[in-house]
């Protein structure tokens, strides 16, 4: 708490941290984040910066996201999974257990794969977001998502967002996996239909194909 | 009645492949030859939405967004057992952004416990007592925080063993209803009957109830078998967890649900409403895996309509990972006593089964019919048992029942071999009368090497390798109520529409196969839409019932709307409709080569924008076994599992499964081969690692999450090979059947003998942990 500075004119019985929103502790009286004009927010429409200490109302922040600058009004208790999904309508982002445990959130944070259900949105920063939605370039697929679907290797689809980010990171960092790398790199990606031995399958044809 | 004889493939290719005659309705269309000879069925043909899913573009129910949209959050129960004496919603009601909050009231019946009490008695930790709606989710949690339950708490039992004690706290004073969610097929379980918390016993099934003479047929065994195994209650966990939006408008309620029965949830809702079904639309165009648990609206459902109707706006109600553990269903647990008798031959003399398990607050907790008809054996006789505890209700899950009674079956299968000193398979080729599954133990035999399988614990070394083997048995159900709409568009396109979901098996694809493949066009060239209520009802994705179901009436309104567009290019040119045909998108003549017209050009003489023709799924050639749609024949699988034992550490590690199944005539190559390792890694997942926790102090549920319920990740996901039995009996126009439920039938017992093989001790009970081996190695107490 030590690193944070109170600003002045802000609420300060009210202010809470990111981080205490993050565990769950804050009550908020905070209005509506969903109403597109926000009487709750404060124009801030910066990049936060840590140190600085935000909430419990909504704030305009900017966020890079898939190459584009949004701007966006959130509460500091928002992550980054939720103001993917609920702000900025990419949806591809899944929420399946909330606390960190089954990558079905995985999005990159200049391009290094992150839980987006366990960041806040504050803590992004000026790195740029990468979701699923960022993965095919131009209308053309990712060799990962094209041999996703020769492989058949989405069920239900539900966890393959996640699955999808987990091997294209994969193959776009290691010109030559073994299946040990691929169990490696999904080690995380909870799965319910049993679509993995079609993943694996089809991340190792996609390596081969990007060489 | 018009009929006509047509030839149909029987039997199975490499095997005993002929021809059957059969005599069947004149409108049927004619018969398909095997797959080798067909264009896209039986292929390894692309889902047709797969695009939509490796790029985040599929719009689940969770994914939904409506303009004005409420977000909602349930109140749950904290305790067990409990009267509730008063909510105070006072402070939640003046919270910002709160906008509408219910209370689940009691509905007072005659006869009925707590019918004085203004709300319902709460019966586990972690009922629904109600529901906020609020402008953001996180505003809804903050409001239900804020509610105050006052509980007049009752004594509760959670532990099953402890709730058949006499003298244990009673979960229900009064009879309870079969529970019904649409997923269960053909189990009896009444719990009007039976003393305390021990309801049933349920005695028989449509199969029959008992035969023969039991006492009888156990003096005439050499051999007995004589032991009890015990399976563990556990949560299906899908990834998209229950939930609905709703969008109620005056002439029309808009459920988007997260389900597997789109046709039952509208019926729920309809009832629950006392609207007229019309005025009902659920619709489901994406959905995040359901394994059983999803045919029902729950009481989500009816909550989030109601907080739409109060408040004016669309409602968004998903359920929370631990709401869906503790709530949304699971498998039952089982006890199960089996006794088997054989003569020295083999031959199977007597099978007697008891079994007591617990599906929580509700009914179902049977083994299913696998010991009364995977082998035939003179006298039988059963007695399934459910015991009530404090506890979330089960649901259906893959093969409800069986799953738990094959672990049993099979591994006293296995004892028995042993005793008679016969190789497990050799002696399943003995007393099982199945031809397919003659067909899988061989082609799944050679596969796996059967033959390097060493006597039980004989491996040297700290690990040691184990082989296993278990079969199993699935009814081929039929829904009858399965209907579709196939529509050609003037100008081109074709499109089928049904209320039939795709719960992630790959039914918009096989639709779209069988489509393509009887109009003589491309996969890519058929619009599927379905999922939706306002179109042609369709079946529940339960039972394995829908590729059965649904196939025969998609293929058959398919050649009904064919046949219409194929009279308008005869009669351009002159010609007789039935020497006409389409292949590759053009319609040609039989004999005069020079006759061609594209597909598309064909639809321009169509004088309406549309030929739509809708069909219902008929008899089967032949009839049923029963009128209600069990057919003939059964989806029979093998399955075999290649353990490593580390007897220091007592780490298990599936190395291998060999999956032999078959479904009819296979659609779909590689969709099947999804469903099968599907199956398979549940199956290894129930064999060695989820288990729900339950605290008895306190009756909460403690692992419900995904770090703490454990399943297999991509590190204990062994090898799986699949061997997919093609196998034709002509008892319809597709003569296609489901692969869901058998794909996790057997897999826990082949696992649990393959352990056997590896260590030389039997393991009754799963999961198997490496506490259980070190606990059967007499390495720890």
């Amino acid at each position: 708490m030590e690193d944070k500075k109170q600003e002045s004119g802000s609420q300060p019985k009210k202010a809470i941290t990111r981080r205490s929103f993050l565990r769950g502790a804050g009550l908020s009286t905070a209005g509506s984040v969903l109403l597109t004009t926000n009487a709750f927010a404060i124009d801030y429409n910066e990049y936060p910066v840590a140190g600085e200490e935000f909430g419990p109302d909504a704030i305009t922040i900017k966020m890079k996201v898939n190459g584009i600058t949004k701007s966006l009004s959130v509460e500091p208790r928002t992550t980054l999974a939720s103001a993917l999904r609920d702000h900025l309508e990419l949806t591809g982002t899944k929420v399946v257990c909330d606390r960190g445990s089954c990558s079905a959130c995985t999005v990159y944070l200049d391009g290094e794969p992150v839980n987006s259900c366990m960041l806040s949105v504050f803590d992004v920063g000026e790195k740029e977001v990468t979701t699923i939605e960022g993965i095919a370039k131009d209308g053309e697929l990712h060799p990962v998502q094209q041999a996703f679907i020769e492989h058949d290797a989405s069920q239900c689809g539900y966890c393959t967002p996640g699955m999808v980010m987990s091997c294209v990171h994969l193959v776009d960092n290691n010109t030559n996996p073994n299946l040990e790398d691929v169990k490696k790199a999904t080690r995380g990606n909870l799965c319910r239909c049993g679509t993995h031995p079609h993943v694996f399958k089809a991340t190792l044809d996609a390596s081969k194909k990007t060489i | 009645m018009d009929t006509r004889k047509d030839k149909f493939p029987h039997g199975i290719p490499g095997h005993n492949l002929s021809e059957i005659e059969r005599e069947i309705p004149i409108e049927e269309p004619p018969a398909w030859p095997v797959n080798d000879k067909l264009k896209v069925i039986g292929k390894r043909v692309t889902r047709i939405d797969a695009l939509d899913k490796v790029t985040g573009k599929a719009k689940f129910t969770s994914d939904m967004k409506l303009p004005g949209m409420l977000y909602a959050k349930m109140l749950r129960s904290k305790v067990p057992h409990a009267n509730i004496t008063s909510i105070d919603i006072s402070k939640a009601k003046s919270l910002a952004g709160v906008h509408a909050i219910h209370l689940i009231e009691n509905v007072q019946k005659e006869g009925e416990e707590n019918k004085g009490g203004k709300y319902p008695q709460v019966k586990y930790a972690g009922q629904p007592l109600g529901g906020v709606a609020a402008e953001s989710l996180e505003i809804a949690k903050d409001a239900i925080k804020l509610i105050e339950v006052n509980y007049q708490n009752k004594p509760f039992i959670i532990d099953m063993e402890k709730a058949m004690e006499i003298g244990a706290p009673i979960v229900f004073d009064v009879p309870i209803a079969q529970q019904e969610d649409g997923g269960d097929v053909g189990e009896v379980h009444d719990g009007s009957k039976g003393k305390g918390n021990v309801r049933g016993p349920s005695t028989s099934s449509f199969f029959g109830g008992p035969r023969g003479d039991l006492a009888k047929g156990f003096e005439e065994a050499d051999l007995v078998v004589e032991k009890t195994y015990r399976t563990q209650v556990h949560t299906h966990m899908p990834l998209e967890t229950h939930g609905v939006v709703v969008d109620w408008r005056a002439d029309v309620m808009t459920v988007y649900a997260s389900t597997q029965n789109t046709a039952n949830v509208r019926n729920e809702m309809a009832n629950v409403f006392n609207l007229p079904k019309s005025k009902v639309r659920v619709v489901c165009e994406y959905m995040g895996g359901g394994f059983g648990a999803k045919h029902s609206a729950g009481s989500f459902g009816p909550m989030a309509a109601t907080l739409a109707k109060k408040s004016g706006r669309p409602v968004w109600l998903m359920l929370d990972r631990q709401e869906e553990h503790i709530s949304e269903g699971n498998r039952p647990s089982s006890i199960q006593y089996l006794k088997i008798g054989a003569k020295k031959d083999g031959s199977l003399t007597g099978i007697q089964q008891r079994s007591h398990g617990t599906a929580g607050v509700g009914l179902g907790a049977g083994v299913g019919r696998i010991a009364q008809v995977l082998y035939p054996c003179p006298n039988f006789a059963t007695e399934q048992y459910d015991v009530l505890t404090n506890a979330g209700p089960g649901a259906a899950w893959r093969a409800p029942g069986n799953v738990q009674g094959a672990f049993g079956l099979e591994q006293a299968i296995d004892e028995l071999a042993e005793k008679l000193n016969k190789d497990p398979l050799k002696y399943r080729d003995l007393i099982d009368k199945s031809e397919v599954r003659k067909v899988e133990r061989q082609r799944g035999a050679a596969l796996f090497d059967w033959s390097r399988r060493q006597p039980a614990g004989s491996g040297k070394g700290t690990v040691k390798k184990g082989l296993g083997v278990g079969q199993s048995t699935w009814p081929r159900f039929v829904t009858l109520d399965s209907s579709v709409e196939v529509k050609i568009h003037k100008g081109g396109g074709v499109e089928i529409r049904s209320s039939v979901q795709d719960i992630g098996t790959g039914t918009k694809t096989v639709l779209a196969q069988v489509v393509a493949e009887e109009m003589g066009l491309e996969v890519k060239d058929i619009k599927v839409n379905i999922g939706d209520t306002f179109f042609p009802v369709g079946p529940g994705s339960g039972g394995s019932v829908v590729t059965g179901s649904i196939t025969p009436p998609t293929r058959n309104a398919t050649y009904e709307a064919k046949k219409e567009l194929l009279k308008l290019v005869a009669k351009k040119w002159e010609k007789d409709s039935s020497e006409l045909f389409i292949k590759d998108g053009q319609v040609g003549h039989k004999t005069d080569a020079n006759l061609k017209m594209s597909f598309k050009e064909a639809t321009k003489l169509m004088r309406t924008s549309q030929i739509s023709k809708t069909a219902s799924r008929s008899d089967d050639y032949g009839g049923f076994q029963q009128p209600w749609g069990l057919a003939f024949g059964d989806l029979g699988s093998v399955q075999f599992a290649e353990v490593s034992v580390n007897t220091d550490t007592g780490f298990i590690k599936v190395d291998k499964i060999v999956a032999a199944h078959s479904c009819g005539r296979p659609l779909n190559i590689g969709q099947l081969e999804s469903q099968i390792h599907g199956g398979v890694i549940q199956g290894v997942s129930y064999a060695l690692y989820e288990n729900r926790v339950m605290d008895n102090g306190t009756g909460h549920m403690m692992n419900a999450n995904v770090d703490q319920y454990k399943v297999p990740f991509s590190m204990e996901i062994p090898e799986i090979e699949t061997v997919i039995v093609e196998e034709y009996s002509a008892r319809s126009s597709t003569d296609a059947y489901g692969i869901g439920e058998p794909a996790n039938i057997a897999t826990a017992a082949a696992i649990a003998n393959a352990v056997y093989n590896a260590i030389g001790v039997r393991i009754h009970e799963i999961p198997i942990t490496p506490s259980s081996i070190l606990k059967a190695l007499n390495k720890v107490s």
